[in-house]
């Protein structure tokens, strides 16, 4: 049993090793999105290390205590019908387990698709997010301005992601900051966020789609409020405008580093909602959704 | 020349042309080594003519290890391209190749044709039958099977490999981003190879509904063949999903429809559901037979019966009606709305449940037992934690929100390799090694078998375990590289590690082969391990027509019944018994199979015509063909047990 010994070991080393090294992305949130997601991912990490650890005792008990060479030879195993009472109890058991949990997944993705808590009376940063072969879009039509791979955020402002594809079928993603979604070509997703705390964090595309995919990645920063106003006049004052010929240039299969505009490709190449969505059905829903959420704003 | 043009692969290099000189030469040494031994004869006749079960499932084993070591060559140049930052051993377009075609290999050649032909082989004697229901269909299914892998294996070097992943989402596999004849190959090979799979599904149905043997009414099935039928009812329900998705596929790069595209009223994600609505139970059709195996082998090795056999099958059967509820938490992260994602977060863990039950019945089944160590049992036991592991990393998966986090990471790659590995290829490994001597007539080397067993076990632990944590960590799946900055460098070396170990687990399993084949004793009676289930009942290696005598069956646990209570196996006497014949259509009719999609892959019309034309030929052939089988003489009969000691027992 040696062995088995030291396979424990080494799940518990590995474990330590999880626990005890600088935090891992995941589990290093700075928003509340990540926050929620990291705690619900704890939760379900001790729930599920309860099941192993008796599974893995029970296991060691009946190996150590029935391996043949502990008995005498003429011992003859009994035949054991199974008892209704031992039966209930591996049914029950595993039913509350997954009750328990099912309330943490159901409670915790209803908060991660919202607006976070305490945010919901700003009114949030609209960023649409669209990917191409192998780079990230940022559009602030608000601010009128687009970023090509990075992206500034204001701290403490909910901040909705846009998610869509110049192509396949991304997933955008920033860790620290809130889970995944994926961005398709014919249609919209939204990503609800908020970053808590400044610094610079990792955003990638997580979803496979293609030669480019390793890099395809982006910077985010989130900076306080004023400093993001700076860095949106700073914008205005040095940059370009994006045209159409510029972003058809933009969006030809390559890594470009990161680009600034004035205005928005919205204008001239729309993002795939209301009347541009791909799929009909999709139009009437977006355009209610937007009428709901302006007037929801203006009651506050 | 022109014509030719389109066979090049698109991206060569030297590892491409050093496999082209590798599978030349593996095909002149086969040709060469039958010629020489004259066994052109032996291996038509015996082999690829049969339309013996035992012998389909050997040779459906047989490809499968050939596919483990393809797929397992793709896996180790993975985890030695991302053992280092920023390493250049491949580019990023073989990385994809690779990733894609492991996956493939691994899933529908290696683990489905591992998991049928154990099916093949141990089901009919399990039940106490002569042969499958429709032995000629058998023989189909598995030239299927052939052409279709080898229709995939040629791609590499002929045309080049898909390159979208082994899921091939679109529109990254439509003919905008995958520009290569891959994703064709992707679509022919599993066609071909799943019609097959579908057929093996209606066969086994048939053959566990009507040919068991007087006595075994369901609820006294084996464990392993009560595993088979759910699995089979599975295929049955899943498979044809596949099939129409696959079409649709093939007409979106072939004939320019729009099923799957992103314009004209396309939708890309429909290829996602339907291939998860087929994949889902896809991955139940691979765990539930080894479940099966692992009650045989638990039960046989504990010297007990097998705990809670209702709620087993039970278990088993909510887990099939389950696995077809859950397809949406493969894409939690599509933007449906949470309410979709609630419901389908709780089906996915309610799985757990079922599951549970069978991990605690086995621990049962230990108690109060008598434990021996042999290969099959340790690669049982070493099933359990690590397989409640990979269990509880689903549940956490399940999470739906938590998924945000998961998903396209290491954390997935790490959780389905720790439920598939120690799941179904451990349960593959231990049931080749206990059926072993059944199908030979002796034993594989217990010490050798049990080094393999160790060095594939720890290796297992050190591939996969880094991968949580470089997952929880934000390393995304499918990446060719990585920078320095990212700090996956130390743990990815230590799946590299771990991955080396593996493989030399499996070349000792090969040596094993070869070592046992050579000294191992032949005179290991007819029944080895001490079992309990009826397929130990005849001899080793089992004759052609399986019982000389029907047997008559009381319990699921009849070869036991016969040893300890006195049961009365045999009741009649020896009469002769009707095989069917074998039949060479089945192999041509794969090879015009393997023509068509061939030129189907490349758009060589003259071909697609001339094919299908020879496979209906093939088939009106076979509706005018008159054969009745033949019957082997009880005479013949009395011989052949003489041989083994003593006719039916």
């Amino acid at each position: 049993m040696k062995q088995k010994w030291a396979l424990l070991a080494f799940i518990f080393t590995m474990i330590t090793v999880l626990i005890g090294c600088e935090p891992l992305l995941v589990l290093d949130p700075k928003g509340p999105q990540a926050e929620t997601l990291s705690n619900t991912i704890w939760i379900s990490i001790f729930t599920m290390a309860v099941v192993v650890i008796v599974v893995l005792t029970l296991l060691i008990n009946m190996l150590v205590k029935y391996r043949a060479s502990k008995q005498p030879d003429d011992y003859e195993p009994p035949h054991i019908e199974a008892s209704p009472i031992v039966e209930s109890i591996i049914i029950g058991i595993p039913v509350l387990i997954v009750a328990f949990l099912s309330v943490v997944s159901v409670v915790s993705t209803y908060q991660v698709e919202d607006v976070p808590e305490g945010y919901e009376d700003q009114e949030p940063l609209v960023i649409y997010a669209s990917s191409s072969n192998w780079k990230w879009h940022f559009s602030y039509p608000e601010q009128d301005i687009e970023t090509v791979n990075y992206v500034f955020l204001p701290t403490d402002r909910p901040v909705e992601f846009r998610l869509y594809s110049h192509g396949p079928i991304t997933s955008f993603w920033i860790p620290q900051l809130a889970g995944q979604k994926y961005a398709m070509a014919d249609m919209i997703t939204k990503i609800n966020l908020v970053a808590d705390s400044p610094g610079e964090y990792m955003g990638r595309n997580s979803n496979f789609s293609g030669e480019g995919f390793a890099k395809h990645v982006f910077n985010v920063t989130a900076l306080s409020p004023d400093e993001f106003d700076t860095w949106v006049d700073e914008i205005h004052a040095t940059a370009e405008p994006i045209t159409e010929e510029k972003f058809d240039e933009l969006l030809e299969p390559g890594h470009l580093g990161q680009l600034t505009f004035t205005g928005t490709h919205l204008e001239f190449a729309p993002a795939p909602e209301g009347e541009h969505g791909g799929h009909n059905h999709g139009s009437d829903d977006s355009h209610s959704e937007d009428n709901e959420d302006t007037s929801e704003h203006t009651n506050h | 020349m022109e014509f030719f043009e389109r066979f090049a692969v698109p991206h060569p290099s030297p590892l491409i042309y050093a496999s082209m000189v590798a599978i030349g030469l593996v095909i002149i040494a086969i040709i060469a080594g039958v010629s020489y031994f004259k066994k052109w004869g032996y291996l038509w006749n015996e082999w690829l003519t049969t339309t013996d079960h035992k012998r389909i499932g050997i040779m459906y084993i047989i490809s499968a290890l050939l596919m483990l070591f393809r797929g397992g060559a793709d896996a180790v140049m993975m985890r030695l391209q991302t053992s280092v930052p920023d390493n250049t051993f491949l580019d990023a377009q073989h990385y994809n190749e690779v990733f894609t075609t492991h996956g493939v290999v691994m899933i529908f050649f290696m683990a489905m044709a591992f998991v049928i032909g154990l099916m093949n082989f141990v089901v009919p004697l399990q039940i106490g039958a002569r042969d499958v229901a429709f032995p000629r269909l058998n023989a189909i299914s598995f030239w299927l099977y052939f052409a279709g892998a080898m229709l995939f294996n040629i791609s590499f070097v002929i045309g080049g490999s898909p390159d979208a992943g082994w899921t091939n989402y679109y529109p990254l596999a439509s003919n905008d981003f995958s520009t290569s004849v891959g994703v064709n190959y992707y679509n022919w090979a599993l066609q071909i190879s799943g019609i097959g799979t579908l057929m093996t599904g209606i066969n086994f149905i048939a053959t566990i509904i009507k040919m068991r043997a007087p006595g075994m009414t369901l609820m006294k099935m084996p464990m392993f063949t009560w595993s088979a039928l759910i699995t089979n009812a599975i295929i049955v329900f899943a498979f044809p999903v596949l099939t129409i998705a696959i079409i649709m596929g093939t007409l979106d790069r072939q004939f320019g429809t729009h099923f799957f595209a992103s314009t004209n009223g396309g939708m890309d994600m429909m290829w996602a559901n339907l291939f998860w609505v087929w994949g889902h139970p896809e991955v139940y059709i691979l765990i539930l037979p080894a479940f099966g195996i692992y009650s045989e082998i638990i039960a046989t090795f504990s010297q007990r019966n097998l705990y809670g056999y209702k709620s087993m099958v039970g278990s088993m059967v909510i887990i099939s009606l389950l696995s077809f509820l859950v397809w949406v938490h493969h894409f939690f992260t599509m933007g449906q709305d949470a309410l979709t994602n609630s419901i389908f977060s709780i089906t996915t863990m309610a799985i757990a449940v079922p599951t549970g039950i069978k991990i605690f019945n086995w621990l049962l089944t230990m108690w109060k037992g008598k434990i021996h160590f042999t290969v099959p049992m340790l690669y049982s036991v070493a099933f359990i934690p690590l397989f409640t592991i990979g269990g509880v990393t689903g549940v956490m998966l399940g999470v739906a929100s938590a998924d945000y986090q998961y998903h396209n990471t290491m954390f997935l790659v790490a959780h389905f390799h720790n439920t598939i590995i120690p799941g179904v290829v451990f349960a593959m490994l231990a049931g080749l090694t206990y059926w072993w001597p059944k199908m030979f007539g002796f034993m594989l080397n217990e010490k050798i078998g049990k080094w393999a067993f160790w060095f594939l076990t720890i290796g297992f632990c050190f591939s996969f375990f880094p991968m949580y944590i470089t997952g929880l960590d934000g390393q995304a799946r499918r990446m060719f590289t990585y920078s320095e900055a990212t700090g996956f460098g130390p743990l990815n070396m230590l799946s590299f590690f771990g991955a080396g170990l593996m493989a030399i687990g499996f070349v000792i399993i090969v040596y094993n082969i070869y070592y046992s084949f050579r000294y191992s004793p032949r005179n290991v009676g007819d029944d080895p391990w001490n079992a309990r289930s009826l397929e130990w009942a005849t001899h080793n290696p089992v004759p052609e027509y399986n019982f000389a005598v029907l047997p008559q069956v009381e319990s699921s646990e009849a070869f036991w019944d016969y040893k300890k209570k006195g049961h009365k196996l045999f009741p009649d006497s020896i009469k002769k018994i009707h095989m069917p014949n074998n039949s060479g259509l089945p192999i041509i009719m794969s090879g015009l199979f393997f023509i068509f999609g061939f030129s189907f892959v490349f758009y060589i019309w003259a071909g697609v015509i001339i094919s299908a034309i020879g496979i209906f030929a093939c088939m009106a052939y076979r509706s005018f063909e008159k054969d009745d089988g033949r019957y082997i003489s009880a005479e013949e009969i009395k011989e052949t047990e003489d041989k083994f000691g003593g006719a039916g027992q």
